[in-house]
């Protein structure tokens, strides 16, 4: 594009012969200089999207450690480089603006959280567990039959967990007696 | 599912550019219905009634694929005489028990089977769930083969002539009455379907689980596998049922469970019933035939993952150890339980159910009763924050200060941030690479999980308590790496793949022994991880393989991507028609071969095998019999056991309906689960007083920009601008009829609930004329993904239903209930409450 041209105003740019405004007219100095962040990234990574379960191909792009793009993996035999709204905005999901980064914490009866380190929190919650366990632990039903278990405690699961994620969870749990262990597979 | 599932919809819109037929069958007209040959709205909850008129449809004119049904499906079996059917119950079958509510099944048995249910139990109690527990593999044949069969299905009382009578109600005519659907039209999805079905063609059912979400939901899903089977259309190319599943590892969350009743692979879990020993469990859960007659080995072999050594004949291979279930303990009995204080602590990870689960009420009173509370997620949602940001805090009913429950909130790592499987919707298992480490104190759930059992694991060390002996003999050493210290993913798949005494892995479940020399933590995973190599990251690139892309992934069990495969080749193991060639017998090696595929049979068993005398297990499977879960290896058109409410799917009205059940006496179905409870009291029905106080239908559904209850979407600014707020959807008619205004808002009501929503005023719902006589009937459809956090908010739908489940499997009834609506925005403050004992005053509801 000549020097001249790229001076006038994009409306005259787009009557030039660029109806739509997408092509010639958008262009401009700053935009030449532009690169794709999947250009600049440091690698590339093969993922899955973690919304519906059509498990379509997605290929996470990651600069300075940090995610900088999402897009869909044409690899994939299942979507074959696509992605839905969802699958497409899932960059925003990782890196979105509520995201939390800290644990926080909650006294009976408080009006706000708390800051608390994740080990103490950890530390704290495995104490919670042992004792709740302990307190409703059931040996044996009325008729004397073995039921060690305790229904005093819950877990559920969402269904975006991994497979792997849920077989510990009820590997764990299950040693540990407790026998609500639910997701949101019921739902 | 073009609004759902929009990239698997890419491969309809594909089918239909090559010349397939698409019908959409749903209440709203969506982008689905948009890019389909024929949409057939009908009333919400009635999907058997139209199902049911297409059986009828194939049954009346003789549509089914003889060769198909005789062969593999059990048509031919002779149902105990004493089998009675709902027409001549007025809508329970036989053996129902009106007192308990429950029904003693041994008359819907094979003649000449004894009447035993699995788990030693001989009624369809609501305390287990899933077909295994029901005992759908547990049934006992001799040599696989049902005791009494008429092969020209023409004995009064075999099953093909018992779903004849079944389904003869279910005229067009009826079917137009109930369902709202005009009777030319059923008639024309019938006879495409049956056009398109046969040797050289075949045709798919595809789901989303909203069917699941009915108090009749499981049999919504059989009458559509009664239809498949009749037609031939399951096991084949083209054909089967697909569960439009929605959430990333919805699928892989059942198969290997966080679900009450059963263990990794479908194991059920223990109930005192099912005996104090292991030996009595696996003779009472388990057949003597099929693939479940091998239920010893996976069971053993996943023991022997969890507690090594110490399963051993002194902890009765560990059995000792696992806990057992003697109720239902599933997700809404839970809540219930932290209501009455029986249920003191409580996880939850990646999951809110206070928008996600039917009466967001009650699940925020749940919590407000726990001692304590771990809430995971990547963002602050509405379980984590019902402590001072709630509709009951909002209308001043509660103060943070009369709340007692500890809450703790940890941050989640995204699926960026680890390594795993998520299962797709095809039971194809897919490994999800990391990218980036979990920031600050983000982490992986296996993180938390392997962290706190090493905690607790650590504090118990020096117990002498026996009921600790199975947290400290569990095998709990996993390898860690990087700088937050996560457990290795990949072990873990090493563990539920399994491995062989000397270490080597196993690379088939057909390896697992029921001797304790072999680990396994989840048989039908059995050789993910073959060879050491990790199945599930296989990706070579589509383009470079077979459309089956077996090499894409890995599909359980034994990467078979179309389950019953065997029935894609006649009963001479060859194929149906050229055109559906997919598996079938090569006569010069003796073996099955396919397109690509792994033939879901045992390769070398020949197309004429019959089973001698005596054998167990899959040698008791014939030649010609390719469903080999099942301990006969046919296809169930009508199903022995299994279902807690009946063998044969029939028509009931939702639990809340404007209308009385046109086809029998009993209205909704005899088996669901309800609970008369504070806070969950029902609307009236048909026939009941006050019933006119909700005349619509309602039914809640999802948007294409949003995901399920909001957590991974109302923190997305591009999902949440593209919708921005909480809406329902009304015709225009009823509109008109109650002065809704396009733009403006409504407030919607039940028994439970008020909310409010902006008001869509569209011709994608539209009215139909229901009854007998026929009347006009509006619809009001609401997405469920709003709350009260996040980016956008809004009042949530869930606030307005009802807790009623299915007893199959224990899922409430989201998709049909009823409500009133009216013009403007509800009350704030205590004018609320006052709003809802209006409602509830003139509804008759007292409490």
């Amino acid at each position: 594009m000549s020097e001249r041209r790229r001076l006038l105003p994009p409306v005259l740019r787009q009557l030039q012969g660029d109806p739509l405004g997408l092509g010639r007219a958008a262009r401009s100095h700053r935009s030449e200089t532009l690169r794709p962040r999947t250009d600049t990234a440091d690698r590339v990574v093969q993922s899955v999207c973690p919304y519906c379960a059509v498990g379509c191909g997605q290929r996470v792009y990651v600069k300075d450690e940090k995610v900088v793009q999402i897009e869909g993996d044409p690899d994939s035999p299942i979507s074959r480089g696509r992605l839905c709204p969802k699958g497409a905005a899932s960059e925003a999901y990782v890196n979105s603006p509520i995201r939390e980064y800290r644990v926080k914490y909650r006294r009976p009866y408080a009006t706000g959280w708390e800051d608390l380190e994740l080990d103490q929190a950890m530390d704290m919650i495995a104490d919670r567990l042992i004792d709740t366990r302990a307190k409703t632990w059931e040996q044996n039903d009325a008729d004397g039959r073995p039921l060690r278990r305790t229904l005093g405690m819950a877990v559920l699961g969402g269904a975006t967990l991994d497979s792997e994620e849920n077989y510990l969870m009820k590997k764990f749990f299950s040693a540990a007696g407790a026998v609500s262990i639910e997701n949101q597979a019921r739902i | 599912m073009a609004e759902q599932h929009p990239v698997g919809f890419q491969w309809v819109v594909e089918a239909k550019e090559r010349g397939a037929t698409v019908i959409h069958v749903d209440p709203r007209y969506t982008r689905t219905s948009a890019a389909a040959d024929v949409h057939v709205p009908l009333r919400g909850g009635t999907d058997i009634a139209f199902l049911g008129g297409v059986i009828n449809y194939i049954l009346e004119n003789g549509r089914h694929f003889t060769d198909y049904v005789r062969h593999y499906t059990n048509a031919r079996v002779i149902i105990k005489p004493e089998f009675q059917d709902v027409a001549e119950l007025d809508g329970v079958f036989s053996g129902w028990d009106r007192e308990e509510g429950v029904y003693e099944v041994s008359s819907w048995g094979y003649a000449g089977t004894s009447g035993e249910l699995a788990a030693g139990k001989s009624k369809q109690t609501g305390d287990v769930s899933g077909d295994i527990a029901h005992g759908a593999h547990g049934m006992k044949l001799e040599h696989g083969e049902p005791p009494e069969e008429d092969w020209d299905l023409e004995h009064p009382n075999c099953v093909f002539q018992i779903l004849k009578r079944h389904f003869a109600p279910y005229t067009p005519e009826v079917v137009e009455q109930v369902c709202g659907v005009p009777r030319e039209k059923l008639i024309q999805v019938a006879e495409t379907l049956c056009r398109n079905s046969g040797r050289e063609r075949t045709s798919a059912v595809c789901y989303a689980v909203g069917w699941t979400q009915h108090t009749h939901g499981v049999q919504n899903i059989r009458a559509a596998s009664i239809i498949q089977l009749l037609l031939g259309n399951i096991g084949r190319p083209g054909g089967g049922i697909m569960a439009l599943r929605g959430h990333a590892n919805i699928q892989g969350s059942t198969d290997i469970p966080t679900l009450y009743d059963i263990l990794p692979g479908y194991i059920p879990m223990p109930h005192p019933d099912s005996g104090d020993s292991f030996d009595e469990f696996v003779e009472l859960n388990g057949p003597d035939t099929g693939a479940w007659g091998s239920l010893k080995s996976y069971a053993t072999s996943l023991l022997k993952a969890w507690w090594g050594e110490a399963a051993n004949p002194e902890t009765d291979m560990g059995f000792d150890y696992l806990p057992r279930i003697d109720g239902d303990h599933s997700h809404y009995p839970m809540m219930l339980r932290m209501i009455d204080g029986e249920t003191k602590g409580f996880i939850v990870i990646g999951q809110n159910p206070v928008v996600g689960s039917a009466n967001s009420g009650l699940q925020r009173k749940a919590l407000a009763n726990l001692d304590w509370l771990v809430v995971r997620d990547t963002n602050e949602i509405e379980t984590a924050a019902f402590w001072y940001d709630s509709p009951e805090i909002e209308s001043g009913q509660t103060r943070p200060e009369e709340i007692g429950t500890e809450v703790f909130f940890l941050p989640a790592a995204a699926h960026t941030e680890k390594d795993g499987t998520f299962t797709n919707t095809q039971r194809l298992l897919q490994w999800h690479f990391k990218a980036v480490e979990p920031p600050e104190d983000c982490r992986s759930d296996l993180w938390f999980t392997h962290k706190l059992g090493q905690r607790v694991r650590a504090k118990l060390s020096s117990s002498q308590d026996p009921k600790d002996r199975p947290l400290l003999d569990l095998t709990w050493d996993y390898p860690t790496q990087g700088p937050q210290d996560e457990p290795d993913a990949e072990a873990i798949m090493q563990e539920i793949s399994g491995r062989h005494a000397d270490g080597s892995f196993v690379s088939k479940y057909q390896e697992l022994k029921d001797d304790g020399s072999t680990t396994c933590g989840s048989w039908i995973h059995a050789g993910i991880y073959a060879e050491g190599i990790n199945q599930s990251a296989r990706k070579k690139p589509g383009g470079e393989q077979s459309w089956i892309a077996p090499e894409w992934g890995w599909a359980w069990p034994g990467n078979r991507h179309i389950l019953y495969n065997r029935a894609s080749a006649d009963p001479e193991g060859r194929p149906w028609s050229e055109r559906k060639r997919y598996v079938w017998w090569d006569e010069q090696e003796e073996e099955w071969t396919s397109l690509g595929d792994e033939p879901d049979f045992e390769p070398e068993k020949a197309p004429g095998y019959e089973p001698p005398e005596g054998v167990k297990g899959m040698d008791a499977i014939k030649g010609t019999s390719p469903f080999i879960l099942h301990p006969d290896g046919l296809g169930w058109l009508y199903a022995p056991q299994g279902l807690a409410d009946g063998p044969l799917p029939s028509h009931y009205e939702p639990h809340e309906s404007p209308f009385p059940n046109l086809f029998y006496g009993e209205r909704s179905n005899p088996t669901r689960q309800t609970y008369e409870r504070e806070g969950n009291d029902y609307n009236p029905s048909a026939g009941e007083e006050g019933a006119g106080v909700f005349p619509f239908v309602l039914a809640t559904y999802r948007l294409t920009e949003h995901h399920t209850a909001g957590g991974m979407s109302r923190s997305v600014p591009f999902l949440a601008e593209l919708q921005p707020e909480m809406f329902c959807e009304v015709g225009s008619e009823l509109a008109a009829e109650r002065g809704l205004e396009h733009g403006g808002w409504a407030t919607i009501a039940t028994t439970r609930a008020v909310i409010e929503a902006r008001v869509l005023v569209t011709d994608r719902i539209r009215p139909l004329r229901v009854g007998d006589p026929p009347r006009v009937m509006h619809q009001v459809g609401i997405p469920y993904h709003w709350g009260r956090k996040g980016l956008v908010t809004g009042d949530a739908g869930n606030e307005l239903l009802p807790i009623v489940l299915d007893r199959n499997v224990h899922i409430s009834e989201y998709k049909a209930a009823t409500c009133d609506i009216q013009p403007g925005r509800r009350p704030r403050g205590p004018g609320l409450q006052a709003l809802l004992d209006d409602y509830r005053r003139r509804a008759g509801v007292r409490r």
